[in-house]
């Protein structure tokens, strides 16, 4: 029998088997950073309603549902915080809001995020976790895609540091766009990754899927994840890419 | 999201007169008693040709009627349409002097994206786009149109050949979404579609892009990001397919026609969302009743562009085609307790855009080092 403080002191890490479960951005972010060391930027930013959304329950609803549930404005924290005493930007998806799908604001965070790690010239960190883009805001989502990536680019020129730390589950538009791109992706033991939902892929080829598809260490076999790194090891790796880098 | 892809039939085609779609369905009437009528004139030689007048007109009415007011989920029949111009067909009439380039160099060639160097107006281009096939033997090979990562890598080969001998590219996109399969996964879609989309935003040559037909999804934006997105009138383009969307958030598939609304897929919905440029219009009835007219349209539409886009100086080029990006999206900026009405377009909720200043000093060089 596990006691709740036990695997909270463990890191959410069950201690038997080594399951890295899902946690929520703040929680994250306190593992992460230097005790006392994060200030947030952009906390302001709102998630609009740009389609005027409605399926079972219009999407205006559905935030308000999630912001109470969660207590976040949306699906990110973005901030400035140090790392074993090395600045860095740091990003961190939030898998309990909406499933830390990309809206507007999501991309947008990732984007000032991306902006103030070239002005400041600070490693940028962003922890994913995400379903994809956001259905509910349409094309508005799909373009964020588009936004992160194009913001990377800048980043890339200017040669700053950009690592990945794609946690469970990092899927779809997200994946295929900033969660994609790092100069380093480390990923948690067993983390799903992956483009398409396993679902779609099953129905498509008619066949059920490999043991351990679309896990981290499919993708590291593949060629698409650097390194994998549980979770109390975390800060000493990203704190030693850095340092290799000479940021 | 990823799309799901299905093998459709041509929706509700009526016997002996063409592909007609379910909706159409009032003109099949029409055909067919201009049909009854010509027979009777031929039999017992009476004169109709009035008659026969009045139905072409009222059958040009009625078109004009069904596709004026196109709903959604009709729009994305028609864009789905089983005679509707492929990418090769536009290659075809839009284009000359076609050059096929193939494979990735690194796995093979995806023949759900054809990539080559062409000639359209006065401009060398180097031409990439999805190939749906147009019979069953071309659509089993080439996936539908779904691409695999090689699709890609092959596009993106082909950008960087455009890039190096200042060649403009024009991608054309139909796709469901790119493959959702093992293979695609083992050798990395997620990872490709990003690289696309990053050095896109910085590709040194103007990109002019066109959704001809389906948009689907990250297999669609893959190939989408440029200094012109633009599409035909009745093509549509999406996050999640209205079938995916439905099955998720309605979990039935029955509920299409509800998501194809709320999805805002069509060129209309877009262009006031400051996601598309321009829409290129479509002849009456769409592009399938009259090909020749839509890439006669189409053609014109990315000779303009290109006319416009190669007078620009390419740090100029690239700088706007990256603030055009920057730009996407709304979303409310300040403490919740001080906003009332959301902004309706997006630019008006936009706070500082990076300057143009900074922008410039970033993607001013081009010795950078590239992967």
């Amino acid at each position: 029998m596990l006691y709740e403080k036990e695997v909270a002191e463990a890191l959410f890490v069950c201690p038997e088997c080594s399951h890295h479960r899902r946690i929520d951005a703040r929680t994250r972010i306190e593992q992460l950073v230097d005790p006392g060391s994060f200030e947030e930027l952009y906390a302001d930013l709102r998630p609009q309603d740009p389609l005027k959304f409605k399926d079972r329950i219009p999407y205006k609803d559905r935030i308000k549902r999630e912001q109470s549930k969660t207590g976040e404005l949306e699906a990110i924290v973005v901030g400035r915080g140090f790392v074993r005493g090395r600045a860095v930007m740091l990003g961190v998806m939030n898998p309990s809001f909406i499933m830390a799908s990309m809206g507007a604001v999501v991309g947008e965070k990732v984007t000032r995020a991306i902006e103030r790690a070239i002005e400041e010239n600070l490693p940028l960190v962003v922890v994913t976790a995400s379903g994809g883009a956001r259905m509910q805001e349409g094309m508005v989502s799909l373009v964020q895609m588009a936004k992160t990536s194009a913001a990377l680019a800048r980043l890339d020129d200017a040669g700053g540091l950009y690592i990945v730390v794609a946690t469970d589950p990092t899927t779809a538009g997200v994946a295929a766009s900033f969660a994609g791109l790092g100069d380093f992706i480390i990923a948690e033991p067993k983390a799903m990754i992956g483009f398409a939902g396993p679902r779609v892929i099953a129905n498509t080829i008619n066949a059920e899927l490999p043991d351990g598809f679309q896990t981290a260490e499919f993708m590291m076999e593949h060629g698409f994840v650097d390194l994998i790194v549980s979770r109390s090891n975390l800060r000493r790796e990203i704190a030693r890419l850095i340092d290799f880098c000479g940021k | 999201m990823s799309s799901e892809p299905t093998v459709r039939s041509g929706g509700g085609a009526a016997a002996g007169l063409g592909s007609l779609l379910e909706f159409e369905k009032p003109l099949s009437r029409i055909q067919h008693d201009i049909a009854e009528m010509e027979r009777e004139q031929r039999e017992t030689g009476r004169d109709l040709s009035v008659d026969v007048r009045q139905q072409r007109a009222r059958f040009k009415s009625t078109m004009k009627r069904l596709y004026g007011g196109l709903t959604p989920w009709e729009t994305v029949l028609v864009a789905r349409h089983p005679k509707r111009p492929l990418m090769p067909d536009y290659l075809r009439m839009a284009f000359r002097d076609f050059c096929e380039l193939h494979g990735d160099r690194a796995f093979g060639d995806d023949s759900a994206i054809i990539t080559g160097f062409a000639r359209i107006g006065g401009h060398r281009v180097m031409v990439i786009g999805h190939n749906k096939g147009k019979d069953v033997k071309e659509r089993i090979q080439c996936n539908f149109g779904c691409a695999h990562p090689e699709g890609y890598r092959k596009a993106l080969r082909q950008m960087r050949t455009a890039e190096k001998y200042g060649v403009p590219v024009v991608c054309m996109i139909d796709t469901q979404g790119a493959y959702p399969g093992i293979g695609s996964e083992e050798r990395g879609i997620a990872y490709i579609i990003a690289k696309n989309l990053m050095e896109m935003s910085r590709l040194r040559t103007p990109i002019v892009c066109v959704v001809i037909g389906e948009g689907g999804s990250g297999g669609a934006l893959g190939i989408g990001v440029g200094d012109r997105v633009a599409m035909l009138q009745h093509s549509f383009y999406s996050v999640i397919s209205p079938e995916g969307c439905a099955a998720i958030l309605w979990k039935t598939a029955e509920q299409r026609k509800h998501a194809a609304e709320a999805l805002r897929l069509t060129s209309n919905e877009l262009l006031k969302l400051d996601i598309i440029d321009e829409i290129i219009p479509e002849p009456l009835g769409g592009a399938h009743r009259e090909p020749e007219a839509a890439a006669a349209n189409l053609e014109k539409f990315i000779v303009g562009a290109l006319n416009d886009l190669k007078r620009r100086k390419t740090d100029s080029l690239v700088r706007r085609r990256q603030e055009r990006i920057r730009n996407l999206g709304s979303f409310y900026d300040e403490p919740s307790a001080t906003v009332t009405k959301p902004a309706t377009r997006v630019a008006s909720t936009r706070r500082k855009v990076p300057r143009a200043s900074r922008l410039k000093t970033r993607l001013g060089k081009s010795d950078r080092v590239r992967s």
